[in-house]
């Protein structure tokens, strides 16, 4: 019998999730959708996929490296930022675009506050934005099967009608990964089956969009309107996979719904009555500036303390 | 003599008003969108910043101590009303890119941060030095962060283009966004190149520091700052 006693303080037994297997689960939920996009756009989008990520994972790499600090790119959080970032992208970003997004992404929103855990928006979503400003023409250009057209949701947005199948598929213009509900949706059960998601935040987020577009769109409930709404643009891609990313989503549990609301009223607010068609990413970003206020409030109160009498 | 070069060194490097003070923010961010419109902020700021500081020396005396502020921004005013009529008959190209930012200079907080903390207190002709020393590092700050915002932002640099035709300006660089990503790098740079001086044991010698934190009066010094940060690193 071992006589020796180890010594230490709790917590004593730990459970054996780290930060590089839920991200490697992550990868694995985005495969559907990432090989949908690359089936869908051709090889051009294997190559932006390729090069960002390899991008995110190489700046910080470098970024590590020259700062001496541990290298962390084993845990695959770069990775995938750089996926995120990637499904984000429209088919036809060039290749300085995709390592442009990719440097900005890890160096400036995630590596310079403080590296995994310290970022205080979503990197591949403020990436994405910090493109979508500079180069406005060119995120927003889609070409699809040699066209360029506009997306649904944009057509959506002039009163065109759109074909609600085909946005469910998958078989229209946009970024890299929105386009496929079906691929995103078995992504998503996939994270919710293996316990790394749950459906606080996507569930309110999405009840609430939907609550937004019944009011307030103008066409009551209009069940073809309104399918086209939830699979048109990122919002799926958003809800599921970047909403509820740990580092930048609320850690309360009454703070995720909280959070799922404010993301269902800004995204309702930017396409009923924002300028442009879109308003996913930058509805998540802010409400990621929204956290810390938001946990403030849902503050849990601790066990056996009493109330106000 | 000595005295004077001595304060336009300060301004220019030791205390400057955008990369060590961080004074004067608004401008810096708001009109730095080109090289060009930094330059005429900067330079429109020195000359009210020389001329207020001349008359609030000379006034010194006769200025109570209990209605300065008022008194300072009475004066500081009046320069800013001239400096506006000349550039709105003179450079009128410049008066509308500056536009608001130009009355605005009134409550530049350098301007009244010199007359508090220097010209009140000091002859006429140092004073004049300070003003200028701090008016052209404020210059030199805002023309360098408008350098970089205009050829990233937009290829250019005082407007003649030297990015060849393929480059794609990154528009963001000319937005606001833009100018808080510039400045913050540029103060990590020369932060940077402090902290390698600092070590070298240049900047102990230049303050008269005697190793000792307790018995030094100088609350901005960085290197209290520095051994504060490492205890709490432990």
């Amino acid at each position: 019998m071992n006589e020796t006693f180890n010594i230490s303080s709790s917590p004593h037994i730990r459970a054996k999730v780290t930060t590089g297997n839920i991200m490697f689960l992550v990868l694995i939920a985005l495969m559907p959708t990432t090989l949908f996009g690359i089936y869908n756009f051709g090889v051009q989008a294997l190559g932006i996929v390729f090069l960002t990520v390899a991008s995110a994972v190489a700046t910080e790499y470098l970024f590590e490296r020259f700062m001496g600090k541990k290298i962390t790119i084993a845990d695959g959080s770069a990775a995938v930022t750089g996926l995120l970032l990637a499904l984000n992208l429209p088919p036809t970003a060039p290749w300085w675009m995709c390592v442009l997004g990719a440097v900005f992404a890890i160096l400036v929103v995630k590596q310079l506050f403080g590296g995994l855990g310290q970022n205080f928006m979503n990197p591949a979503l403020a990436a994405r934005c910090f493109l979508l400003i500079s180069f406005t023409g060119r995120m927003t250009t889609f070409v699809y099967d040699g066209v360029s057209g506009a997306t649904p949701l944009a057509q959506l947005k002039t009163g065109e009608s759109v074909n609600t199948m085909d946005m469910l598929i998958g078989n229209i213009a946009g970024t890299i990964g929105e386009t496929s509900v079906i691929a995103i949706m078995i992504g998503a059960m996939f994270l919710l089956f293996m316990g790394v998601i749950d459906l606080r935040i996507p569930g309110t987020y999405l009840i609430t969009f939907i609550v937004m577009i019944v009011l307030f769109s103008g066409k009551g409930f209009d069940l073809n309107y309104l399918t086209a709404q939830l699979c048109g643009g990122g919002l799926m891609l958003g809800a599921w996979f970047m909403a509820t990313d740990y580092v930048t989503a609320p850690i309360t549990k009454n703070g995720q719904i909280l959070y799922g609301v404010c993301l269902g009223v800004l995204t309702g607010l930017f396409r009923l009555l924002g300028r442009s068609a879109e308003g996913v990413s930058y509805a998540i970003i802010i409400s990621n500036l929204l956290v810390p206020l938001i946990e403030r409030v849902t503050r849990p109160r601790p066990f056996g303390k009493g109330g106000e009498r | 003599m000595n005295k004077c070069t001595e304060r336009l060194f300060n301004g220019l490097i030791k205390e400057n008003p955008t990369f060590v003070l961080m004074l004067g923010m608004c401008p810096t961010l708001a009109v730095t969108t080109s090289a060009i419109n930094g330059l005429g902020m900067g330079l429109t700021t020195t000359v009210v910043l020389v001329m207020s500081n001349m008359l609030i020396s000379m006034l010194r005396k006769i200025i109570p101590d209990s209605a300065r502020v008022p008194s300072f921004i009475v004066i500081v005013a009046s320069f800013v009303t001239m400096v506006q009529f000349l550039l709105e008959g003179f450079i009128p190209s410049l008066y509308d890119s500056l536009g608001l930012y130009i009355p605005l200079i009134v409550v530049n907080c350098i301007i009244l941060g010199r007359a508090e903390s220097y010209a009140s207190k000091n002859p006429v002709l140092p004073s004049i030095f300070d003003g200028l020393g701090m008016g052209l590092g404020f210059t030199v700050g805002l023309t360098a962060i408008g350098m970089v915002r205009e050829i990233i932002g937009s290829g250019k640099i005082f407007g003649w283009k030297i990015m060849p035709a393929s480059y794609e300006p990154i528009t963001i660089f000319v937005l606001a966004p833009g100018a808080f990503f510039v400045l913050a790098c540029l103060v990590a740079v020369q932060n940077k190149v402090k902290a390698a001086k600092a070590k070298g044991g240049q900047q102990e010698a230049a303050s008269g520091c005697d190793g000792s934190c307790a018995s030094c009066g100088n609350g901005s010094c960085g290197k209290a700052v520095f051994s504060v940060e490492k205890q709490e690193g432990k």
